[in-house]
């Protein structure tokens, strides 16, 4: 076991090492830099700035300095969006906005979806499976900002005014219930979707109509016997979701203008803010392969069968 | 033997269909028989012949598209198919139990083998946990599992085919039931497992003196561990008796056709096996009369136009076919 988490942890290293690369120096060929706007500064102050924050250097040095601030924990300092602050202390700051949405995105996508894929399951061809087939499918194929303009007018303006449509940075916990829903609908569709069909699945297997032959009741047969083997692939679903969640978390972020870290990445992006892209994206990626290396390990609680430390192997 | 004991399960006129979008199988046709407290009656036949069908209907386990369309089966002078839910869940596992044939696949790969057996005892009874661990040890020794407090804390996936099937067994027993269905428990074994599995049931079902149901397509399996044996074909049975009476004195030709197309130790050295020529019956379309006319070597004008009743050979030995129906004229 930790043999197989050393190994896991020296991958995910060289992974990050790899994102890292491949950002910084597609981030340079992207025409433009971030002291240009409309009011270009001359050539004089350009070059200043350029020597100040050592991009005069040839890339490969500049990519040497960046992972040699790293190895000292400094992301280096926003160029232009918060003008030489720290990108450790933004992150820090957006971050956890971010994480809060998507945390509870999360968690009623996977509540929702288990439970919606278990009444599917269990009506299997019934109207109630027919109405949850159209609304998940209804669900997965919407992108995020059709979904939440639909909630903008319906419940912050139009026809409703129940809910604020813009959540800022001291926002009530009422505030957070339209971006949540909007962030975690897809995900959820996706969930209500395989866990509907790994359940059939499971129902159908020989260890179900065994355990009807011991006298167990339908209820446990269901929620013991087929769900917990219904949950292996869904499982599986939460690695790929919460990258989803957290980079398509831009959208939402924008749309209801949340401080969070999602909509900074972006807009970094398009600011050429190389410190604050290179910083979120790799912060980024270090949390997603920490989750998926999280859902590995629970894999193991759910499924006795599989055995991390014979995968080493 | 069986007249002086007590008459446990009778299953009368039993019909089952399954309504496909091609239309009604009659998969079980109407069979009857009884069957005593502590006896072993096997139910013979090839696949497709209703032999799961009927003991699932026993068990109230038939999925749908399968109804049972007619008929009663009464399990100590209670009609089993009037239950409700509840009454069947308390009947499953507690008096009538059953195993299966993939020992591979029947138990739940996520949970450890004590706990899937304590669940068959904690279903039925208000037993403590320790009580419950107590029992579930004592079944896999009685089953002949070794190391019973280590074993009962695998997982499936950790044991082997044979000692699988003997967790079945376990299960299955652990409420004490009158009744056991072992629906083709051995086919999917290893021949040497398979005798193995053959011995732990007769002795067991010595001990504990419950009646077994042995489904099987197995002859030589039949021979080894029942009292009677019911031979089906497509949804009926063809013929009943005692194991001498199948074996030694066999009437019907589809009985007949199954013992030449079996393997025999003392056969000469190239002597071919006979198949049954044809094949079996369109259960959808099933023609008039009987059902084993198309193969049947010795079919008469009257067995593709009626179905042949029943007669009675004496001492229980019971064939359906018209060549033993004595002649009015």
């Amino acid at each position: 076991m930790i043999k197989y988490l050393l190994k896991r942890v020296l991958m995910g290293i060289l992974a990050l090492f790899a994102v890292s690369a491949i950002t910084f120096f597609l981030m340079n060929l992207v025409p433009g830099g971030p002291f240009l706007s409309e009011k270009a500064p001359s050539a004089a102050v350009l070059a200043k700035l350029e020597e100040k924050y050592g991009l005069d250097k040839p890339l490969y040095v500049q990519y040497g300095n960046w992972l040699k601030d790293l190895a000292h924990g400094d992301f280096g300092v926003s160029f232009k969006m918060q003008k030489n602050r720290p990108v450790t202390t933004i992150i820090k700051e957006m971050f956890p906005v971010s994480l809060k949405v998507g945390i509870y995105a999360m968690i009623w996508a996977i509540i929702f979806g288990i439970v919606f894929g278990c009444i599917a399951a269990y009506h299997r061809g019934g109207i109630i499976d027919s109405v949850l087939r159209v609304v998940t499918t209804l669900g997965v194929v919407l992108p995020t900002f059709v979904t939440a303009s639909i909630l903008l007018v319906l419940f912050a303006g139009g026809v409703w005014k129940i809910l604020p449509s813009i959540v800022g940075a001291h926002a009530k916990w009422y505030a957070y219930i339209l971006p949540c829903f909007t962030l975690g609908l897809s995900p959820m569709c996706n969930i209500a979707r395989y866990t509907r069909s790994s359940m059939l699945d499971a129902l159908g297997q020989d260890y179900i109509r065994t355990a009807y032959a011991k006298g167990v009741s339908n209820r446990k047969v269901i929620f013991k016997h087929a769900l917990r083997n219904a949950l292996i692939p869904v499982v599986s679903y939460i690695g790929p979701m919460t990258a989803y969640i957290l980079t398509g978390g831009f959208v939402t972020e924008t749309v209801f203008n949340i401080p969070g870290l999602g909509r900074y990445f972006v807009q970094s992006i398009s600011n050429r803010d190389y410190p604050i892209i290179m910083g979120t994206t790799v912060f980024l990626a270090a949390f997603v392969i920490v989750m998926t290396l999280a859902v590995d390990i629970l894999y193991k609680f759910i499924d006795p069968r599989i055995d991390l430390a014979k995968e080493d192997e | 033997m069986s007249e002086n004991r007590e008459l446990l399960l009778s299953v009368k006129d039993l019909r089952v269909s399954f309504f496909t979008h091609a239309g009604e199988v009659k998969a079980v046709g109407g069979i009857s028989y009884d069957l005593h407290r502590g006896e072993v009656m096997g139910i013979v036949g090839e696949s497709g012949s209703g032999k799961s069908v009927e003991a699932y209907s026993i068990m109230g386990l038939l999925q749908s598209p399968g109804r049972v369309i007619g008929g009663s089966i009464t399990l100590d002078g209670e009609n089993v198919l009037d239950y409700n839910k509840e009454q069947l869940q308390k009947m499953r596992g507690n008096r009538i139990s059953m195993i299966f044939q993939n020992p591979m696949t029947c138990l739940n790969p996520v949970y450890t083998v004590g706990n899937q057996i304590a669940e068959a005892l904690t279903a039925h009874k208000n037993v403590s946990h320790a009580d419950a661990r107590a029992a579930v040890i004592e079944m896999l020794k009685l089953v002949g599992i070794p190391n019973p407090e280590k074993r009962m804390k695998q997982y499936p996936h950790e044991l082997s085919g044979g000692m699988r099937q003997r967790v079945m067994i376990a299960l299955a027993l652990i409420c004490e039931p009158d009744l056991l269905i072992a629906d083709e428990p051995t086919t999917a074994l290893d021949v040497t497992i398979q005798a193995q599995i053959l011995e732990l049931m007769k002795d067991v079902q010595k001990k504990t003196q419950m009646a077994i149901i042995f489904i099987t397509h197995n002859l030589g399996v039949v021979a080894d561990i029942c009292d009677r044996v019911s031979v089906m074909y497509a949804g009926k049975i063809v013929e009943t008796g005692s194991v001498a009476d199948i074996f030694y004195r066999p009437r019907h030709p589809y009985t007949l056709g199954l013992l030449a197309s079996m393997p025999r130790v003392d056969a000469q050295e190239y002597e071919r096996l006979v198949p049954i020529e044809g094949t079996p019956v369109d259960m959808l379309n099933p023609p008039p009369g009987c059902a084993f006319a198309p193969r049947c070597e010795k079919c008469m004008n009257i067995c593709i136009k009626a179905d042949p009743p029943e007669t009675d050979l004496g001492d229980g030995h019971i064939v359906n076919c018209w060549m033993e129906v004595p002649r009015d004229e």
